[in-house]
């Protein structure tokens, strides 16, 4: 390969998504909006237990990259996981019903928020150590490879990650190997409570691969169809036996690290104006009404369908049992 | 009906706190996100913000609130429709009972759960086929079944344990597409033990990989490829430097289907050279017997013979579970006889009676069984007669036979190499006290390595390590002899 591919800020060309699409987009985006206010409230409420990471203002990210796949492309994330499963087709009462630690939950309330798996959506986690999925999801692609499958795995990581050593062991073999994973950096600026310029030396991290000639990308995270066109680009180079690839999605988490974060290490005025400037559904809602897709009614048409199926889900949360206590001692191996 | 704002939990200890300020006040049309208040507990401020939207109705806690209890009702929100006297019927009263605690009582009730909680079918949202059960049978179960008694071989050849562990993989290999080797220096250096000798010509570098000299890494990105249903045998140089990817050896290979409530197995084997070498120095000279052994969702083996190596290796690539394979570098070049079939596999969990005896049984696995069955025959020519005992699996214990053993020679002398602090010995010890306390006749022996850091010099090496020499004393002293 000659010189990496590095790219900075990218602005996308002019909107070519169809209305199907944009409509699609401000659905999904706004379904885990929904869903994880609701996952705060039932937290708030003493139903969910632990550690509970929200997704709300990354949402974009999500929803562009898995706009930028097709069916049967792995993803495997960290722990603030709940957005990247529903946008991957998950069941919003089974992820709900799993974070309340429920029976009807994915995992039968045996993984929790940070530990959540779709074989069937091929959604692989859900890991709740910072990093651990980098070298996970590296070795789904090394299988696509080695089955000779065309298929790509989209290994999410946060700015805290991209400072782990096995993240750079990763990269290597990725590399080396040429394995069809797309590395999505959700850079949402806070690696829990420390900014990136406290925790980075080298802060612009889609160049973290250039030493082992990973062509890396940076694009705004808040746009759903800036992060679908780069994603685009990546899976191709992926598909096309170019090894991986690195985005940078600059984005904002509007809630605290985790429920239990008041978030002080940031001011309100910079939290006000990534909302009021940068929402991600805002942006797609001022597309759609720019043109005339749809109309404010047709909006709360929407507003109100994502809330019943959220609605449904927090119901259904709290109604499923908990887990059989026979369930203590399944699935610790399969038996032979 | 007015939505109820609930006085919310920053964490799950957290019963009250105060209502410190609210941002809004009555009248006041609220969005989702929108912050209404904040409060305060002895550890953090927190902002509560709008999941509905509305309109405020009532502020029912007034701002400076202390001790408010969560889940009490705050505040109303009108929804669109709505106007104030919706409010008329509303009464905050106590705080609502917590759902969660409500759900624990459910459990201690748990006949009355079926009718009293919806069930799924009933339930608005049917939770998709994902989250139901899915038959998770891997391939070579049957296989797995078919395990023979090692002693209804007829025909036998010799061979080191070294290359007994290369036809063992050898044999997979051409049998389970689905079966690679990775490590460090596996492929064009033939092994860093010569153990993976000749498998490159044979498979070729696509199921032959060398990998970079990065554990944690090339340990993640197998047990990655293993949720998918590879079968990857991870070799470690030594288990010295698997202490660098042990994170994804018990976190994410032992506990993934666990977490995924069934979905996701992990059919890997993380093999390589376990405890002392010989003069290589504390870092290099350590056995990790007990450390793997302590965890649910693993497997852990330990081959003494060659047989052994041949016949548990095959197993362990074979079994849809994690394995930790602990092999000894000083045993690879030493020569036993192996069942000369491609069929011939053992069961992992099973301990062997290498000597049958009366007097006294050792329990011993991996190299330490070598030292048990001379120390053995010593014991034998002081008329002691010895039951020795190859643990092979550490993990699922082979608790009956041991067991069974003691219940005939009431003495026990457990054997290890590693340190006896939680260790195999100390397991063992108790495993015994529980199933066994009326057969014994003396407290159980552990002989160990002694508690320090392998040292370097050939004279205090011999002294850290367990001898034949300790295991003799020990039997003797629980005959009372």
């Amino acid at each position: 390969m000659a010189t990496p591919k590095r790219k900075r800020a990218t602005t996308r060309a002019d909107n070519q998504a169809s209305s199907d699409d944009l409509l699609k987009y401000y659905r999904d985006m706004l379904l885990i909006r929904r869903f994880e206010e609701k996952a705060g409230q039932l937290y708030g409420m003493g139903l969910i237990g632990g550690f509970c990471h929200l997704y709300i203002g990354q949402e974009a990210v999500v929803v562009g990259m898995q706009a930028a796949t097709t069916g049967g492309d792995g993803v495997v994330t960290s722990y603030r996981d709940h957005g990247h499963m529903l946008a991957c087709g998950m069941d919003s009462a089974g992820v709900m019903a799993e974070l309340t630690g429920r029976e009807g939950g994915y995992s039968h309330g045996k993984g929790g928020s940070m530990h959540m798996f779709s074989k069937e959506k091929n959604f692989y986690g859900g890991h709740g150590i910072v990093g651990g999925q980098v070298p996970l999801g590296t070795g789904i692609a090394f299988n696509y490879k080695y089955r000779g499958e065309d298929k790509v795995c989209l290994t999410y990581l946060g700015d805290g990650a991209v400072n782990q050593g096995q993240v750079y062991e990763s990269f290597n073999m990725a590399a080396l190997w040429k394995l069809p994973v797309v590395y999505c950096i959700e850079n949402n600026q806070y690696a829990m409570g420390t900014s990136t310029q406290r925790h980075s030396a080298s802060p612009d991290l889609y160049l973290r691969g250039e030493a082992y000639g990973i062509p890396g990308e940076q694009v705004d995270g808040m746009d759903v169809l800036a992060v679908k066109e780069a994603g685009e680009r990546a899976v191709k180079h992926c598909r096309e036996g170019n090894g991986p690839y690195i985005l940078e999605l600059k984005t904002y988490r509007y809630r605290g690290h985790s429920m239990s974060d008041p978030a002080k290490y940031r001011t309100k005025d910079e939290l006000d104006k990534m909302r009021k400037e940068h929402d991600p559904i805002d942006m797609v809602k001022k597309l759609l009404i720019d043109a005339s897709i749809l109309d404010e009614d047709g909006l709360k048409e929407i507003d109100k369908e994502v809330k019943a199926e959220v609605a449904k889900s927090a119901e259904f949360a709290q109604n499923s049992p908990e887990p059989d206590p026979s369930e203590l001692f399944t699935d610790i191996l399969i038996e032979v | 009906m007015p939505i109820e704002v609930l006085m919310p939990a920053l964490s799950p200890t957290m019963t009250e706190g105060t209502l410190a300020k609210w941002n809004v006040k009555e009248g006041d049309t609220v969005q989702s996100g929108d912050v209404l208040a904040e409060i305060e507990t002895d550890k953090a401020t927190m902002e509560v913000e709008a999941v509905d939207e509305g309109k405020i109705g009532k502020i029912v806690v007034d701002a400076g609130t202390e001790n408010v209890a969560v889940n009490a009702v705050i505040a109303y929100i009108l929804e669109e429709d709505e106007d104030a006297s919706a409010l008329d019927n509303v009464n905050p009263g106590e705080a609502k009972s917590a759902p969660a605690a409500a759900a624990s009582e459910d459990k201690s009730s748990s006949s009355d759960n079926a009718s009293s909680a919806p069930a799924a079918s009933a339930a608005p949202v049917k939770a998709s086929g994902a989250i139901e059960r899915t038959d998770k049978e891997p391939r070579a179960m049957s296989e797995m079944n078919k395990t023979r008694d090692e002693k209804s071989y007829t025909k036998f050849k010799t061979l080191t344990v070294r290359e007994a562990l290369r036809d063992a993989m050898a044999e997979e290999m051409r049998s389970d597409e689905n079966v690679f080797v990775m490590g460090e220096e596996v492929a064009q250096y033939q092994g860093a033990y010569k153990v993976t000798q000749g498998l490159l010509d044979e498979f070729g570098d696509r199921r032959v990989v060398d990998t970079p000299i990065t554990e944690y890494g090339f340990t993640g990105l197998g047990t990655g490829a293993a949720f998918m249903g590879l079968r990857p045998i991870v070799e470690f140089m030594t288990f010295n430097f698997a202490m660098q990817a042990i994170d994804h050896i018990i976190n994410s290979a032992s506990k993934t289907l666990y977490m995924s409530g069934g979905q996701l197995g992990c059919p890997i084997v993380f093999r390589g050279p376990n405890g002392a070498a010989a003069r290589v120095g504390a870092q290099h000279s350590q056995c990790y017997a007990s450390w793997y052994a302590h965890c649910p969702g693993l497997k852990v083996v330990a081959p003494y013979s060659a047989a052994d190596a041949k016949g548990l290796l095959k197993a362990a690539i074979r079994d849809p579970n994690p394995v930790v394979f602990l092999e000894n570098e000083i045993l690879y070049g030493q020569s036993f006889e192996v069942p000369d079939d491609d069929d011939f596999v053992l069961p992992i969990g099973q301990a062997k009676i290498e000597r049958e005896g009366t007097d006294v049984t050792i329990v011993a696995f991996s190299i330490m069984v070598g030292k048990a069955l001379k120390a053995a025959e010593k014991l034998a020519e002081e008329g002691i007669s010895a039951e020795v005992i190859n643990l092979r699996t550490i993990r699922p214990l082979d608790v009956n036979t041991i067991v069974r053993s003691v219940m005939k020679t009431n003495r026990l002398v457990t054997c290890e190499e590693g340190w006896h602090f939680a260790g195999i010995g100390a397991e063992i010890a108790s495993v015994i006290m529980e199933h066994a306390f009326d057969y014994l006749d003396a407290p159980v022996a552990r002989v160990s390595g002694e508690d320090v850091p392998m040292p370097y010099a050939a004279n205090l090496e011999v002294l850290a390590l367990p001898q034949e020499q300790h295991i003799v004393d020990a039997a003797k002293a629980v005959c009372y002899r």
